[in-house]
């Protein structure tokens, strides 16, 4: 038995907005289910319980912002059920943002949030809206007080959102910091990564190395693998450098882990997270888990599915709070070298630049090959540039051999 | 399908894929890419969205080729007329 506490999902978050409850008292829950939705300045994030058990309590109800480390709910054996209408109802002021009320009446148990569980909910405040209608304005970035509801006693349901979802046909009108489809503030975002960079730099001393690679035998091996492939099989080329990079990772631990107040930790998991440009503006650095043991055709069906929730919502808890390291491939629209930031708690950041034709010396002459510098931020206290150089060596021979990895 | 009705098909896959694009006013010239600032994941899915609704494989190499809007109409339209 224990508390499901408000996760930290980066290090720059201090607090988060618990913005619905997929779950209610009664329910089992098992290891790595996702019981509710979190608003960060990641935007929404769906948020999975680490434990299995039975629901015996909610604490903090929809819509209330509360600091990282608050409990949320207990997870137990079931043998201590604390049922939603014995939570304390207050009457709630007009304009109040976080409203300390109990959570809406017995609901059906329905994990398919897109169906929508479409009822009314009981409140003075904002105006009532079922869960999915308010999922689904919070990605339009629809103001609930705008519309009109069709459902019970003038509730706000699903339907009466994507009307007006449907009527919204300039994005581009859209003003600048308003909630994007993803639900993310793109200010707050900015405060959050300007927080996060600026801790880095001024916690850890960073050191960096880099080196160029050949990537002739990579490209062909590629060129190979997609020439009969249809389109949803065809691989990129950063799904091989991740690859290289999560093997690196095994062979290399001091780069893998995160550092706290006492010291290094060495991750049991190679969970490198990847940094997915968010459109206007904004960056994440979701976790492929288990990067390592996956084939480089998985990883790429992983990393499509990463950046689709990225950029269209519905990322979850573990992959922004697990990643043991990060790559940044900034791709062919980017430039020869990237130089990154390491995110922390982690310790390393591997930056890919463009793979791209280069003058090689091959044998005793002169080629053009395909070619990509790869560099190495890491975090002095934790290892030296000795290591950072033969964990970039490593990915230099692994790219070598791209059919074994 | 014709040349207006794949291109309209085209535009509205590139719509989900960049929702800020301005749809209206989209120049059939220029280089997609580079305009709208697509990565090779924007660039990949759509084809793959393009493949779905079209039933048209189009080879890796023939697809980097393409840059413009025209350039894939293009290729494409002698491919539905069946």
């Amino acid at each position: 038995m224990s508390d499901f506490l408000m996760p930290s999902m980066g290090a720059e978050m201090e607090e988060g907005t618990l913005v619905e409850w997929l779950i209610k008292p009664g329910d089992r829950v098992s290891r790595g289910q996702v019981i509710a939705v979190i608003e960060t300045a990641k935007g929404a994030i769906d948020v999975e319980v680490f434990e299995s058990g039975t629901v015996e309590e909610i604490y903090i109800a929809e819509g209330t912002k509360v600091p990282v480390g608050t409990p949320l709910a207990r997870i137990g054996e079931g043998q201590h059920v604390v049922a939603d209408s014995e939570l304390r109802r207050e009457a709630e002021p007009e304009q109040e943002p976080e409203p300390k009320r109990g959570p809406e009446p017995q609901r059906e148990a329905d994990p398919e949030r897109e169906t929508g569980r479409e009822r009314a909910a009981e409140r003075t405040g904002p105006p009532p809206a079922s869960p999915a209608a308010r999922r689904r304005a919070r990605e339009a970035g629809i103001d609930l007080a705008t519309l009109a509801g069709s459902g019970a006693q003038g509730a706000i349901v699903l339907a009466d959102v994507e009307a007006a979802a449907s009527k919204e046909e300039h994005p581009a009108a859209r003003k600048e910091s308003e909630p994007t489809r993803a639900g993310f503030d793109r200010e707050e975002m900015r405060r959050a990564i300007a927080g996060a960079m600026s801790r880095s730099k001024r916690e850890i001393p960073h050191y960096y190395l880099a080196t160029t690679v050949d990537l002739r035998a990579t490209m062909d091996w590629l060129d190979q693998w997609n020439a009969g492939r249809p389109p949803a099989e065809r691989i990129l080329v950063s799904a091989l450098f991740i690859k290289a990079t999560a093997l690196a990772l095994e062979r290399h631990g001091e780069l893998n882990g995160h550092y706290g107040d006492d010291g290094f930790r060495p991750a049991d998991e190679i969970n490198p997270g990847m940094a997915i440009h968010l459109r206007g503006g904004g960056l994440v650095a979701p976790a492929i888990l288990g990067a390592n043991e996956l084939t480089v055709a998985e990883l790429m069906q992983r990393l499509q599915d990463l950046v689709t929730r990225a950029r269209g919502g519905g990322l979850r808890g573990s992959e922004l709070s697990l990643a043991t390291a990060t790559v940044t491939a900034l791709g062919e629209r980017g430039v020869d070298s990237v130089w990154g930031v390491i995110h922390p708690p982690q310790v390393a950041m591997v930056g890919f630049g463009r793979a791209r034709q280069r003058a090689v010396v091959v044998a005793d002459g002169v080629a053009a090959h395909p070619a990509v510098d790869i560099s190495l931020a890491a975090d002095h206290r934790v290892c030296d540039g000795h290591l950072g150089a033969l964990f970039l060596n490593e990915i230099d021979e692994l790219l070598q051999q791209p059919e074994v990895l | 399908m014709n040349r207006n009705e794949l291109r309209a098909t085209i535009v509205e896959e590139l719509a989900k894929i960049a929702p800020d694009i301005d749809t209206p006013s989209i120049d059939d010239r220029v280089r997609l890419r580079r305009e709208y600032d697509l990565d090779s994941m924007d660039s990949l899915n759509l084809l793959m969205a393009l493949h779905k609704r079209l039933g048209i494989e189009i080879p890796e190499s023939d697809y980097a080729r393409m840059q413009s809007i025209n350039d894939l109409l293009d290729y494409l339209e002698p491919q539905v007329e069946r």
